[in-house]
């Protein structure tokens, strides 16, 4: 068993799909922080067999819980104070995505525009349907 | 400030709205001579399109007003590649409504979001073309008296055919509407239309492939053209493109009552023999197109229609 240091102060994202790790870390935008991120890969759960695991050492305002929750909204957010867990977020597909996935219509205006940002919309909750704001192409997940 | 992206945008409220001011418009259109005096619309056409520019064109010539704009990209600023977003905040200082038609989905709504004059839609790739579907809705409900309590026949290209998605959409709002969907395995209605709109929605509808064998049917027969281009080999095209021709003999299977439309342009899916029959109705419905953007550009503009006393 590997042990990571104690998080004194910070957040944990717990419960990440094994593998996923990384992506979450790229966008977060975790790789352009100064503070100390630790990423446990494979790591064992009687839930889910293995999964992932990000501590960052940092307050919560660093993690954007949208992004979070429109990559997997099954993750579990710690915030930790005084090296315990003192709240747990909830995470929610949000209403609307900007500048995290790009439109692949190539017939959509955000192919030209320029620096339109990317929007997607979440149209079908029960069934977590993006679609782009401008164009309406859905968003396939791989 | 209100828009006209999608024929969605509209309530039914304010879609019944919307035609109750156009058949006025119809039947009194001097009444309307002057309501858009010393007002201007810039129709911003990115590609080439006869019909709905000029269709606009005249609608506001119609009210009194003057037109502005450009009919291809080539002979706009787009050419030297300025920005949706810049263009329409030139065009806000220079005319008081815009219609703009786009190569590109979704242009009009970046344009919508950066105007400081109403924006319609006039067409945006494969996506919405919203003063279409008003047009259809106007020609059925003008000529039907009412949107429901209709068995309506798409033909064709069901799968591309924005138009079609389109008036599905809006249709199936109101009571006791059925669909017949007549197409090519290849060229059926896409998954969403079928599932999200007609399942959902608890909609009677039937898929068939010939024309023939529904024609007793229908209240209503929207046509749309079938490329060859679609088909995924020659054999199937040469197979089924009959199926998708009108033609007298066919109409002979048709009720008395039931009305021929199309967008237009037709090419050859209606014979030019059916154009004398009564039930053609796809030049009425070019005439009904004017009368609608008239409404539109009304409604967008916040003009309210003249006391015909007034006049």
């Amino acid at each position: 068993m590997l042990n990571v240091g104690e998080l004194h102060e910070g957040i944990v994202l717990d419960h990440i799909q094994a593998g996923k790790s990384m992506d979450i870390y790229y966008n977060l935008g975790l790789d352009k922080l100064d503070c100390c991120v630790a990423i446990i890969k494979n790591a064992r759960s009687n839930k889910m067999g293995k999964k992932d695991i990000i501590k960052i050492e940092g307050s919560i305002d660093l993690v954007d819980l949208d992004i979070l929750g429109f990559i997997d909204h099954n993750i579990t957010v710690n915030i930790i104070r005084d090296s315990v867990i003192v709240e747990k977020k909830d995470l929610t597909l949000p209403k609307t995505i900007t500048n995290v996935i790009r439109c692949k219509n190539p017939r959509c205006i955000t192919s030209i525009e320029q620096e339109l940002k990317h929007i997607f919309v979440l149209t079908d909750e029960e069934k977590q349907i993006y679609r782009c704001k401008y164009c309406e192409e859905k968003y396939e997940r791989h | 400030m209100k828009h006209l992206l999608s024929p969605m945008d509209l309530s039914v409220e304010e879609l019944d709205q919307l035609l109750d001011l156009a058949s006025d418009i119809a039947a009194n259109p001097k009444k309307y001579a002057r309501c858009c005096e010393g007002k201007k619309l810039a129709t911003l056409f990115y590609e080439p399109s006869t019909r709905t520019r000029l269709s606009f064109e005249a609608a506001m010539l119609n009210l009194g007003g003057s037109v502005l704009g450009f009919s291809s990209a080539d002979s706009s600023s787009a050419a030297k590649g300025e920005s949706v977003s810049d263009t329409i905040r030139v065009i806000s200082c220079y005319a008081d409504i815009a219609a703009i038609r786009h190569p590109k989905e979704g242009a009009p709504m970046v344009a919508s979001t950066k105007s400081l004059i109403p924006v319609i839609n006039a067409g945006d790739g494969g996506h919405q073309h919203p003063t279409q579907t008003l047009t259809d809705l106007m020609t059925i409900r003008s000529l039907k008296g009412g949107l429901g309590n209709l068995t309506i026949g798409l033909c064709g290209d069901l799968k591309f055919g924005r138009t079609v998605h389109s008036l599905i959409e809006s249709l199936v709002r109101y009571e006791n509407i059925r669909f017949v969907l007549i197409s090519p395995p290849e060229l059926r209605v896409p998954d969403y239309i079928r599932e999200d709109v007609l399942n959902d929605k608890h909609i009677e509808y039937k898929e068939v492939q010939k024309l023939e064998d529904v024609m007793g049917e229908l209240d209503i027969l929207y046509m749309t053209r079938v490329q060859k281009e679609r088909f995924f080999n020659e054999e199937d095209y040469i197979r089924m493109k009959d199926f998708y021709v009108l033609d007298k003999a066919k109409m002979e299977l048709a009720k008395p009552d039931m009305l021929v439309l199309h967008p237009l342009p037709r090419v050859n899916e209606i014979s030019v023999e059916v154009d004398d029959d009564p039930r053609a109705s796809y030049f009425k419905q070019a005439q009904f197109g004017v009368y609608v953007r008239m409404a539109l550009i009304m409604t967008l503009l916040g003009i309210a229609a003249p006391d015909a006393k007034e006049v």
